[in-house]
């Protein structure tokens, strides 16, 4: 665990020592707070309908404000999420610096693990932003705060999926841009592949639903913490750091 | 101790590394020289756990690097030819980082001190690694081989790129470690090998060619000594005289200027005819301008022993892997 810790520390702080942490950050904000605004205005001009008197109706600021937020912000992370993993691996290899991880006593796990967490750490740090604006809604507001910190475990797994397909892929080859084109064009994949559902027969259909990364999110912008969807995340991200771990193993073989 | 046996690493069809065994006992420095391409970086890549071999066993302090890998690489300190480092960090806060992976507990500070002054970097302690000149990397590079104290140091081509100052201190810095560890070197630079080691394995295409003592390896190569000698006076009349001198087998004319002659005279093996070849020259009445023994260098031998090999065998594999 403490080498875990010391890869993961080395990786935040190479984040923040870049520009990378910084302009990863500040577009995540700043789309963020647009789609917040956006949202937000469109729900403050329904009430003001709502007022003029149309009864019988609820206006529920979770489901109406802060679960789209939500869903929206997931669209940024396939734009921003290339540009955190491209270099995990990709730069250790051009720098040499592989030499030293896999020359010193640490397991491959312990390597991988690392890298993962930190880059979850500035993920981390990028939703950790995004609390301005909810609290902004708590001042307000009275929203529930159940669905919204189930959104947010929601987001934190989706994005866990994401950075280990993107460290697999960084895993692969030494060039960044190779890395990042990659990484955004399967993140790209996994989000449409459903969107040919309905012409490929219902057997088919259920399975690209069950593979779509999206679809699992829904229900925790709801606020339902269904146990199908935690398991569908966590085994997709073990599966794709266990890639990764075989990616690097093989690299070594192969010399 | 390192002991290779057998080690072998095929790539695809490319042989890069041949049946290679050698043995260092530990405090010995071995030096580890070829061409390049020869297959060096590969073997030490292996014995280091960097990558696994094709076939045959490499025991690092005791453990086998394939199956401890662990115990083997906490016993092993690695210098790449080119020093591993992360260019964002600064020297201090990138062997601070190596010290916690290399499993070190306790007084991680004052360890990397010691270390930044042993290899001489504490000046440049808050610099960071990508703003350091190509000198101060390799220490840098070398700081971090040596700060877990390991039983066995493999360094490869540790002074390349050095000035000659950097490059004398650095073997110092060697000679110095190699009391309490084993020390394999690979380098292309012969006197480097003839000043530091104690055992020298030469390798080309792969395979080891000649595994000896710095000095065994010159004796083996000429068992006569050459001398040297420059003289004035007609360079025929000089050659019959040093010929008929008793003890040399052979003048050979290396070189003739206006008035003088520069000879290599060989003499048979025992005999020291240095005395008897001045007498020969004033007793002619011509000038003796310089006398020395002339010294096979390690050049000489490995040469000679680079191109037996090519005569040796004939479809010689061209392909060489960069860096392999």
């Amino acid at each position: 665990m403490r080498n875990v810790m010391a890869i993961c520390e080395r990786e935040v702080r190479s984040y923040f020592s870049s520009p990378i942490a910084y302009v990863v950050i500040g577009f995540f904000s700043l789309l963020y707070g647009y789609f917040f605004y956006a949202l937000l205005s469109y729900f403050e001009r329904q009430s003001a309908q709502m007022g003029m008197g149309q009864p019988g109706q609820v206006m529920n600021i979770n489901q109406m404000l802060v679960g789209p937020v939500l869903v929206n912000s997931t669209v940024i992370l396939l734009f921003v999420f290339p540009a955190i993993t491209m270099r995990t691996y990709s730069e250790e290899k051009r720098q040499g610096t592989i030499e030293l991880l896999l020359t010193s006593p640490l397991t491959d796990v312990e390597i991988i693990l690392g890298k993962f967490l930190g880059a979850m750490t500035l993920y981390t740090a990028m939703l950790a932003v995004t609390l301005i604006h909810i609290s902004l809604l708590f001042l307000y507001g009275n929203p529930e705060w159940k669905p919204i910190a189930t959104g947010y475990l929601g987001l934190l797994l989706m994005g866990g999926c994401f950075l280990s397909v993107g460290l697999l892929i960084s895993s692969l080859t030494k060039n960044q841009v190779v890395a990042a084109m990659a990484t955004f064009a399967v993140f790209l994949m996994l989000w449409v592949i459903n969107w040919i559902g309905a012409f490929v027969g219902p057997t088919a259909q259920a399975v690209l639903q069950y593979l779509s990364i999206t679809e699992h999110f829904d229900d925790f912008s709801r606020g339902i913490i269904d146990t199908k969807h935690v398991i569908y995340y966590l085994s997709f991200i073990a599966f794709g750091l266990f890639l990764t771990m075989k990616s690097v193993d093989s690299e070594r073989w192969r010399g | 101790m390192i002991e290779v046996q057998h080690l072998t690493k095929r790539y695809g069809p490319f042989t890069a590394v041949d049946n290679v065994s050698f043995r260092a006992e530990s405090g010995e420095i071995l030096g580890f020289l070829g061409p390049n391409g020869a297959g060096k970086t590969t073997t030490m890549r292996i014995i280091t756990g960097y990558m696994p071999a094709s076939e045959g066993t490499a025991v690092v302090a005791g453990f086998d690097v394939f199956d401890q890998p662990i115990e083997a690489k906490k016993r092993t300190g690695y210098l790449p030819e080119t020093p591993p480092l992360y260019p964002d960090m600064t020297v201090r806060e990138y062997l601070m980082f190596v010290a916690k992976i290399k499993g070190i507990t306790k007084d991680i500070k004052g360890r990397v001190d010691a270390v930044m002054k042993k290899t001489w970097v504490a000046d440049m302690s808050e610099r960071q690694c990508g703003r350091l000149s190509k000198g101060y990397r390799q220490r840098v590079g070398l700081a971090q081989a040596i700060i877990h104290e390991p039983e066995v140091l493999v360094l490869d081509e540790p002074t390349a790129g050095l000035d000659p100052k950097q490059i004398i201190e650095t073997r110092q810095l060697i000679r110095e470690l190699a009391g309490n560890h084993t020390i394999v070197l690979s380098t292309h630079i012969l006197p480097e090998v003839a000043q530091t080691c104690k055992k020298v394995v030469i390798i080309n295409k792969g395979k080891v060619v000649a595994e000896d003592t710095p000095d065994g390896l010159i004796e083996r190569m000429h068992g006569s000594v050459s001398i040297y000698l420059q003289t004035s006076g007609p360079v025929e009349d000089v050659q019959r005289a040093l010929q008929a001198v008793r003890g040399v087998s052979r003048v050979k004319v290396a070189d003739t200027k206006d008035e003088s002659g520069v000879f290599e005279v060989d003499s048979e093996k025992g005999s020291d005819v240095r005395r008897e070849l001045a007498a020969a020259v004033v007793r002619g009445g011509w000038g003796l301008l310089e006398m020395r023994p002339m010294r096979v260098s390690l050049e000489d031998v490995f040469v000679s022993l680079m191109t037996e090999e090519k005569s040796a065998d004939e479809p010689a594999a061209e392909a060489e892997v960069a860096n392999a």
